[in-house]
């Protein structure tokens, strides 16, 4: 068996001067363990589906973030003070970014997008662990730092979304900001240390640009790393949610396993191309995404006298603000607004624990019974109704509706050691299947 | 379950709730239109710049409309004289302040920021309505009240060319009382004209943004065929 992490031999040079240089690197880096353990040896079950392309997307929803980025910031200015025409520094700079710099509207409108195609790709790959239990032994650990990469995710797109220093970013991050300050005791001071002033100023867009383009990059390149590394380590699950490890040939090779390089990289680059068109459709000819990626109010420059009747954050985040806005009873003599704070924080943290909360006997949704697919079903369901209603005004029917879905929501996790248990189960093939 | 669980995860296109609160008039306009674009430009410098700046825009973006650097700085430029500079107000902001109840909003990309949920591109709409829908309430400072902006603080800029709308009371609708110097469906044209400037100042290069997208959604149409033709050839002894 090889996988990452094996014992590869180290590369013999065939004479020639790139074979010389070759062996050189190789006696001094792990450059052919890494190709080999990571890419030509490493065995990926064949019968990946659909859902088996989001991780890599992922991964260049990423880089095109970070390409865009590293170019927006040589023209940002992030500086809340007035400009000549009593406009602050850093909305002008966005729009001389879309206006004066050249093909600058291009690579705007490219983060712009790549912000809400991260989490677009991100939720369907969630959804992929979900449905096929990817979460499950031994790849416990491989989902949790994928709850780590979600956290940090969302911690970046809340930090930039602050960069524009539009109406909606400044009311958003003043709402958020000021629900840290319901914590008990701590609470009003740790809102002051996140603001680094009194209002959301010219202190917090500093150092909301300093976390956005250097500490959540590192982290979450870190966990990134670390992700796949994991992966790597216990090799991938598949549709099936079988083990190919279990049957291999005299060599050591998954039967049922095809070599990383080159057939998921042809495959994954299929999957790239088809990205890019939607990625280009929306990028090209609706940008803003009907107003829900580019917010229409945040074409007003931050205004701190002026609020917005009615403060939503982008559609990626609504579901927990949903959550959020739907504890409305005190407890413990604690305001409302605390516990939804707790429920909001557990909506996102509760993923980590899939693992020990699904008992059920086999991994993936196809040999599962009813409960768990009418289950699934229900929790997308309730998901989509809570970021549907998070982007509305509060109404009191939208209160009730967000309640009942907010009750499923962690009753689908909270109930899941009974209910995974409770299904009925078909027998699962010895072999992977494919279609 | 396959399609189903797809067709639940790509279905969410929800409806939304338009932002406006009155119905608003589609505005007839295209940002295409050249002609009709210099003529909104010349609206625009002559009535809204008095008091609203345009300070993300440069006058020299204006040859974009088909004019030449002359015919940009005789028709356009009343402020500055280097065609490189933004489109800025002699105004002063807190003087401003003082005669409105608060400044005029910069309007380079008002166009977009009037849009809503569902429909970004509305604040045409909205911009089309309400410069055609001030009438005559003796009850405001100005003078001046807006079907579409309850109690607006900006006078009626653009009474000379529309006349004088009363709000007749008893049907709640809007009437000539005084004609201006266009006649009703002149001065929709000059509206229309001027919505299709601010919509085209929004985002001068909305235009060329599409046509690059035909190219480049060409350009991946075609990789798609070489990449799966790729994949198919890899992957033919994967049974």
């Amino acid at each position: 068996m090889t996988m990452a992490g094996g014992n590869f031999e180290k590369y013999k040079s065939d004479g020639s001067l790139a074979g010389n240089v070759l062996e050189w690197v190789d006696a001094r880096f792990p450059a052919t363990s890494m190709w080999k353990g990571h890419l030509s040896e490493y065995y990926a079950p064949k019968n990946f589906n659909f859902w088996y392309f989001f991780g890599s997307l992922a991964l260049l929803v990423l880089v095109i973030q970070i390409v865009t980025g590293i170019f927006l910031v040589m023209h940002y200015k992030p500086d809340a003070s007035l400009n000549a025409a009593g406009v602050p520094v850093a909305f002008a700079s966005v729009e001389y970014i879309m206006r004066d710099v050249p093909g600058g509207w291009l690579i705007r409108y490219m983060h712009s997008t790549g912000a809400s195609a991260f989490f677009i790709v991100v939720y369907l790959h969630m959804f992929r662990g979900l449905i096929y239990g990817s979460y499950r032994k031994p790849r416990e650990l491989t989902w949790l730092f994928g709850v780590g990469i979600f956290l940090v995710l969302m911690g970046e797109a809340f930090f930039g979304y602050l960069l524009p220093w539009g109406q909606m970013s400044y009311w958003g991050a003043q709402v958020i900001v000021n629900l840290f300050g319901a914590i008990p005791v701590v609470g009003n001071d740790l809102s002051i240390l996140i603001r680094g002033d009194f209002v959301v100023g010219d202190a917090t867009l500093n150092r909301f640009f300093s976390f956005h383009v250097i500490a959540f990059p590192l982290v979450l390149i870190g966990l990134v790393a670390a992700h796949i590394l994991a992966l790597h380590e216990t090799g991938s699950n598949n549709p099936d949610g079988i083990d190919i490890k279990e049957k291999k040939d005299e060599k050591g090779i998954p039967l049922d396993g095809i070599p990383f390089h080159p057939y998921y990289t042809v495959k994954d680059i299929v999957g790239v191309v088809v990205f890019l068109m939607a990625f280009s459709a929306i990028m090209f000819f609706a940008p803003e995404g009907g107003g829900l990626f580019l917010e229409t109010p945040n074409f007003y420059p931050a205004d701190p006298l002026k609020t917005p009747p009615h403060i939503a954050p982008v559609w990626y985040f609504t579901p927990y603000y949903s959550i959020l806005r739907a504890i409305v009873w005190n407890f413990f003599g604690l305001d409302a607004k605390f516990w939804g704070v707790v429920a909001m924080g557990a909506s996102v943290v509760i993923f980590a624990f899939l693992p020990w909360l699904d008992r059920s006997p086999v991994r993936s949704i196809r040999y599962r019974g009813p409960i768990t697919k009418v289950m699934i079903t229900l929790f997308v369901i309730c998901f989509l109704i809570l970021g549907y209603l998070g982007t509305q005004a509060p109404s009191a029917m939208g209160e009730l509706v967000s309640q009942i879905c907010t009750v499923f929501y962690f009753g689908f996790f909270l109930a899941m050691p009974w209910w995974s248990r409770m299904d009925k189960y078909k027998p699962v093939p010895e072999r992977v299947t494919t279609k | 379950m396959k399609k189903f669980l797809i067709a639940l995860l790509f279905a969410p296109v929800l409806a939304f709730a338009a932002g406006a609160n009155v119905p608003l008039d589609k505005w007839p306009g295209s940002v295409s239109d050249k002609a009709a674009l210099q003529n909104g430009a010349k609206l625009f410098v002559n009535y809204c710049m008095n008091c609203h700046s345009a300070s993300y825009m440069r006058y020299k973006n204006l040859m974009d409309l088909g004019l030449t650097e002359q015919q940009v700085k005789e028709n356009l430029m009343f402020t500055s004289d280097k065609i490189g500079d933004l489109m800025m107000v002699a105004a002063r902001h807190d003087e401003q302040k003082q005669w409105f109840g608060a400044m005029p909003p910069d309007l380079t990309i008002i166009a977009r920021a009037r849009g809503w949920i569902g429909n970004p591109g509305g604040g045409a709409d909205w911009l089309y309505t309400y410069l055609r829908t001030f009438y005559q309430d003796n009850k405001r400072p100005t003078g001046w009240n807006n079907v579409a902006f309850e109690a607006v603080g900006m006078p009626h800029v653009l009474w000379e060319l529309q006349g004088t709308q009363v709000m007749n009371p008893e049907t709640h609708k809007l009437e000539l009382a005084v004609p201006g110097k266009m006649s009703p469906a002149e001065y929709d044209k000059a509206v229309s004209d001027l919505v299709g400037f601010m919509v085209w100042m929004g985002e001068p290069q909305q235009e060329y943004r599409k046509t690059l997208g035909i190219f480049v959604l060409a350009f991946l149409a075609l990789l798609f065929v070489v990449a799966y033709a790729l994949k198919k050839e890899y992957w033919k002894d994967i049974h």
